[in-house]
């Protein structure tokens, strides 16, 4: 059961991805990365992080997603132009990045022990009681950092769009 | 109920390997795309591949570190796509230009 919703949602993940590269609009975009963000908010479940998954639909799929889908629909941003002004990119890009992920995926399958399986419910630690636990006390300062960067983050984006630059 | 053609459970690694694909793909949105909407959603979903492998490692270490710094980075991805959504907004009301081939007043 476990290796069949890992497929089912990897295979959402990836399919969303690829979809989110290939397509022109940008809207069309924003709707893959909604869809990666939901199967990996199941993925984080079978893992056993029950706070972050609800953390990873409320803030990523709800508030940082519809954000950008009201940015694409004030600017109007329609289907992108093909224009390739970099043949660097066209043509070293894809070998570079299937080098890379090759690599990676050689040095993950080689110093991982296979044998190790992933059970859902063998982790436990992952509830909110825990995370709320280690944040106020072990991570208490960069917990506290995080509301000043808030801050400064909530004051440049009122800032920069209010600004007329001539 | 029929035997299931591949073995209940999942190896840790293939998370790993998932999340690695996934990243690849956000370099690639990045490295490819001409719009700068897409090309910041890109990053999102870098963000997002490096989480997964957080949370992945956590279960390994079956320590609840790993969930804190996935949670810290969508705090920071929360405010990162607050500040580049504005300066996306201030840069089309200037430019009237989302292509970013056309934004390249840094170049030389």
């Amino acid at each position: 059961m476990d290796a069949l919703l890992f497929m089912i949602f990897a295979a959402i993940a990836v399919v969303c991805g690829i979809s989110l590269v290939l397509q022109t609009h940008p809207i069309s975009s924003a709707l893959s990365l909604v869809g990666v963000m939901g199967a990996l908010a199941a993925l984080y479940l079978l893992l056993g992080g029950e706070f972050i998954a609800a953390a990873q639909l409320i803030v990523y799929a709800g508030a940082i997603m519809v954000l950008f889908v009201f940015v694409i629909m004030l600017l109007n941003a329609g289907t992108e132009h093909k224009s390739r002004k970099s043949p660097w990119a066209k043509y070293g890009g894809i070998p570079l990045l299937v080098a890379f992920l090759g690599v990676v995926a050689y040095l993950l399958g080689n110093t991982m022990p296979a044998a190790e399986a992933v059970r859902f419910g063998e982790f436990t630690h992952g509830t909110a009681l825990d995370i709320g636990r280690a944040l106020f006390t072990t991570y208490l300062l960069p917990f506290e950092v995080t509301s000043v960067l808030i801050l400064i983050a909530i004051l440049g984006a009122i800032v920069l769009a209010r600004k007329e630059i001539d | 109920m029929p035997p299931l053609p591949f073995p209940p459970t999942v190896p840790l690694s293939w998370y790993l390997i998932l999340s690695a694909i996934l990243f690849t793909l956000g370099v690639a949105g990045f490295l490819f795309r001409r719009n700068i909407i897409t090309v910041f959603m890109s990053i999102e979903l870098m963000l997002n591949a490096v989480n997964l492998s957080f949370i992945t490692f956590s279960y390994k270490l079956k320590q609840v570190d790993g969930h804190i710094f996935s949670f810290f980075v969508m705090v920071v991805a929360a405010a990162e796509a607050a500040v580049g959504l504005a300066i996306i907004l201030t840069v089309f009301k200037n430019r009237q230009t989302l292509e970013i081939d056309e934004l390249s007043s840094l170049k030389n």
